[in-house]
C-alpha cells in the first residue's frame, strides 16, 4: 500500500467557454494534510468534485491510489477508501446521526450485522468528540459545529485512508474551529489519514497543514510548506499570506 | 490493495496463557474477526498484538472488546509502535463517553407515541389558530379607525393576486362541475321523465353549496399556500424579526392586507362560480336534454328563493377568514430552514381545505335544522 493517494496530470476543467483549470498537476503525498487555498472562482470546489468523480473533467487524468478514476474499478477504490465532509455536513436530513454514519457501512458491507454496524457507528461518533446522546438525534436538532462533527463521523465510517474536507471550519466560532483543527490533527495522526483540505481559514493552514497548494491562473501556482509558499512573489499570495488577518494568524502560531 | 491477510487468534500456552493475534484487523475483515473472537473462550491473561499487520478503528474496537472480556487493560496489550496511538485514541473515545447509548423504542411503542404526538399537535394547532385569530381581530380593531395604518396598495395587490388572477380557474372549474352535475341528474331523472328538475338540482347545488365550496377549496390550495410561502420566506430570512425591531407590527403589515383582500374577493369569486355553474348546467340542459333556454331561466326564477343564495354566500367570509388566517399563521411558524417552508406550505393547504369542508358540513346541518 505505497501508492500515492492522489496524482493529477494535465487536468482541464471547463464550463462552456470558461476554462477553470488548464494543465493542472498535483500530487498528494501519503500521510499529509494538504491545504488547498485560492481566491473565489479559482475552482477549489471544482477540483475536489473532479477528484471525487462527481464531475468528469474535460481533459487530463486523475489517479487515486494508482488507479484512474474514469474506470469503474478506480471509482470503486475511491469510494471504498475515501471519505468526504461537505461544507455543511450534507447529512441526510431524514436520518438520525447514527443512521447517517451507518449508511456507508450498509452500502459497502451489506452483510454486516446490525448490532456491529451500530457499535461501529457509535465508535465513530465518539471518535469525533460527540457523545452517544447525539446518536439518535436528527441533523436539524444539532448545532452547526455538531453537524460538522457528525459529517466527519460519516466520512470516517469506512476507516478511509483519504479524507476530503470542504471548508471544515467555515461558520464555526474561533474556539469551535480550533477544537475542530485539533480533532483533525489527532485523527490524522492516530488513523494515519491523508487529508485533502479546502479552506479559507488561515489559522487552520498554520495549525495543521503539512503543505499548502495555491490555486490560481487555472493551475497550481505553488505548493509546499507554508513558509515557502508565503514567500512566493505573487500579488495574490502576498496579499493572502501577509494581509492583516494573516499576520494575526502567524502571531498566534508563535 | 495488497492481499487481505486473514486475521487469526491463537492460544500460546506457556507460563501465563496468552493469545497471539495476527493478520489484518480491518473493517473489511470484521465478520471473520467477530467469528474468531466468539470462538475464543478459554480465559487468558495476556494479549500479544505485535503480529497484527494492519489495524484500523473498527479492528481496534474489536481488540479492545476482546481485552475487556479478559479484564486486560488497554495499556497491557502488546502492540507494535505504529498501532499503539490508534488503540489509545479509540480506548479514550470509548472511555470518555461510557454513557449507554439511548435505545430506540420498539416499533409498536413508536407507533403509539406517534399517534399521541399527532393528537397533541392537532390540539396545539387549533389552540394556536384560535389565539392567532384573536390577535388578528384585535389588530384589525386597532387598524380600522386609524387610516394611517391602512395599507391600500398591498391590499389591492393581494386582491389582484388572490381574486382577479384566480377568476379564470374558478370560472372554468365551476362551469365544468355544473355541466357534470347536470349530466348526473339527467341520467337519474330521465327514467322518471323529470328532466326539468335538472334545473332545480344545478341551481340548488350551486347556490347553496358548490359555488362557494369550490371557490374556497381552490383558494385554499392556491392562496393559503401562497400566503405561507410568502410569509415563510420572510420569516426564514429574519425579515419578520427585522420588522419587529423597527417597531412595526407584522400582523398589521402582513396579515391584515391579505385578510381584507380575501374577505372582499372570495364572496365575489363565489358569485362568479355560481353563475358559471348555472351556465354549465344550462348548456347541458339546452343541448342534450332539449330544455329550452327560456324554460331553464323561468324554472330557476320559480324554484329558487333568495334564501338559498344567502345560505351559500354567508359562508364565504367565514371561509375567507379561515384560509387567510391558516395561510398566514403557517407562514409565521416557519423555522430557519428551507425545508420548513415546504412543510408549512403543505400543512397550510391540508389544514385550510379540511377546515373549509368541516365548516361547510356543520353549516349544512345548521341551515337544515333552522329550516332554510
Amino acid at each position: 500500500m505505497s501508492e500515492t493517494p492522489i496524482v493529477i496530470r494535465e487536468l482541464k476543467n471547463q464550463f462552456g467557454s470558461q476554462v477553470v483549470h488548464q494543465n493542472l498537476d498535483l500530487e498528494v503525498q501519503r500521510g499529509e494534510i494538504l491545504g488547498v487555498v485560492g481566491g473565489s472562482g479559482t475552482g477549489k470546489s471544482v477540483l475536489m468534485r473532479a477528484i471525487l468523480g462527481l464531475r468528469p473533467p474535460q481533459g487530463g487524468r486523475i489517479e487515486v491510489f494508482g488507479q484512474c478514476i474514469d474506470r469503474g474499478g478506480g471509482l470503486e477504490t475511491l469510494r471504498r477508501r475515501s471519505g468526504v465532509l461537505f461544507q455543511d455536513g450534507a447529512l441526510f436530513s431524514s436520518l438520525t446521526v447514527a443512521e447517517n454514519v451507518e449508511v456507508p457501512l450498509k452500502a459497502q458491507f451489506p452483510g454486516m450485522s446490525a448490532r456491529l454496524r451500530h457499535e461501529l457507528a457509535l465508535l465513530k461518533i465518539r471518535l469525533v468528540g460527540l457523545s452517544a446522546e447525539a446518536a439518535p438525534k436528527l441533523p436539524s436538532e444539532l448545532s452547526g459545529g455538531m453537524r460538522k462533527r457528525a459529517g466527519l463521523a460519516r466520512a470516517l465510517a469506512l476507516d478511509p485512508e483519504l479524507l476530503f474536507l470542504d471548508e471544515p471550519t467555515a461558520g464555526l466560532d474561533p474556539i469551535g474551529a480550533a477544537a475542530f483543527d485539533n480533532l483533525l490533527l489527532t485523527l490524522k495522526q492516530s488513523l494515519g489519514l491523508t487529508v485533502f483540505l479546502i479552506t479559507h481559514d488561515l489559522d487552520t493552514l498554520y495549525a495543521i497543514c503539512d503543505r499548502i497548494a495555491v490555486l490560481g491562473e487555472k493551475r497550481i501556482l505553488t505548493i509546499g510548506p507554508i513558509d515557502e509558499v508565503a514567500a512566493i512573489e505573487h500579488d495574490w499570495v502576498q496579499e493572502y499570506f501577509h494581509g492583516p488577518r494573516a499576520r494575526a494568524a502567524q502571531a498566534a502560531r508563535r | 490493495m495488497s492481499m487481505a491477510e486473514r486475521p487469526s487468534i491463537e492460544v500460546v500456552s506457556g507460563a501465563s496463557e496468552c493469545l497471539r493475534l495476527a493478520g489484518a484487523w480491518r473493517l473489511d475483515q470484521v465478520d471473520r474477526l467477530e467469528a474468531e473472537i466468539r470462538r475464543t473462550r478459554r480465559p487468558v491473561k495476556a494479549l500479544d498484538g505485535s503480529d497484527i499487520s494492519a489495524l484500523d478503528a473498527a479492528g481496534a474496537m474489536l481488540l479492545l472488546r476482546l481485552a475487556a472480556r479478559f479484564d486486560i487493560a488497554p495499556e497491557a496489550i502488546t502492540l507494535s509502535d505504529r498501532h499503539r496511538a490508534l488503540v489509545e485514541v479509540v480506548a479514550r473515545a470509548e472511555a470518555a463517553d461510557d454513557r449507554e447509548p439511548v435505545r430506540r423504542d420498539a416499533r409498536w411503542r413508536r407507533l403509539l407515541a406517534h399517534v399521541g404526538q399527532a393528537v397533541v399537535q392537532i390540539w396545539g394547532n387549533l389552540v394556536t389558530l384560535l389565539g392567532f385569530t384573536g390577535e388578528t381581530l384585535i389588530t384589525l380593531v386597532k387598524v380600522i379607525p386609524n387610516p394611517r395604518l391602512w395599507r391600500p396598495t398591498a391590499t389591492v395587490h393581494h386582491m389582484e393576486q388572490t381574486g382577479l388572477d384566480a377568476l379564470p380557474l374558478v370560472a372554468l372549474l365551476s362551469f365544468l362541475i355544473g355541466a357534470v352535475v347536470a349530466f348526473l341528474g339527467a341520467t337519474v331523472l330521465k327514467d322518471f321523465g323529470a328532466e326539468l328538475f335538472v334545473v332545480d338540482l344545478v341551481a340548488y347545488a350551486f347556490l347553496r353549496e358548490m359555488g362557494v365550496l369550490l371557490t374556497a377549496i381552490l383558494l385554499a390550495g392556491r392562496t393559503a399556500s401562497a400566503f405561507t410561502a410568502q410569509i415563510g420566506t420572510m420569516k426564514s430570512r429574519e425579515e419578520i424579526d427585522a420588522m419587529r425591531t423597527i417597531g412595526l407590527n407584522p400582523i398589521a403589515l402582513l396579515v391584515i392586507p391579505r385578510l381584507t383582500a380575501l374577505l372582499i374577493m372570495l364572496p365575489l369569486l363565489a358569485v362568479f362560480a355560481m353563475l358559471a355553474g348555472l351556465l354549465g348546467g344550462m348548456l347541458v340542459a339546452v343541448f342534450t336534454l332539449g330544455i329550452p333556454f327560456e324554460l331553464y331561466i323561468n324554472r330557476v326564477y320559480e324554484s329558487i328563493e333568495l334564501r338559498h343564495y344567502l345560505v351559500g354566500l354567508i359562508k364565504a367570509p367565514l371561509f375567507a377568514l379561515v384560509i387567510a388566517l391558516v395561510g398566514c399563521l403557517e407562514g409565521f411558524k416557519v423555522g430557519g430552514t428551507a425545508q420548513s417552508v415546504g412543510e408549512r406550505t403543505t400543512s397550510a393547504v391540508v389544514q385550510s381545505i379540511t377546515l373549509v369542508i368541516v365548516i361547510d358540513a356543520l353549516a349544512a346541518v345548521f341551515f337544515m335544522e333552522i329550516g332554510w
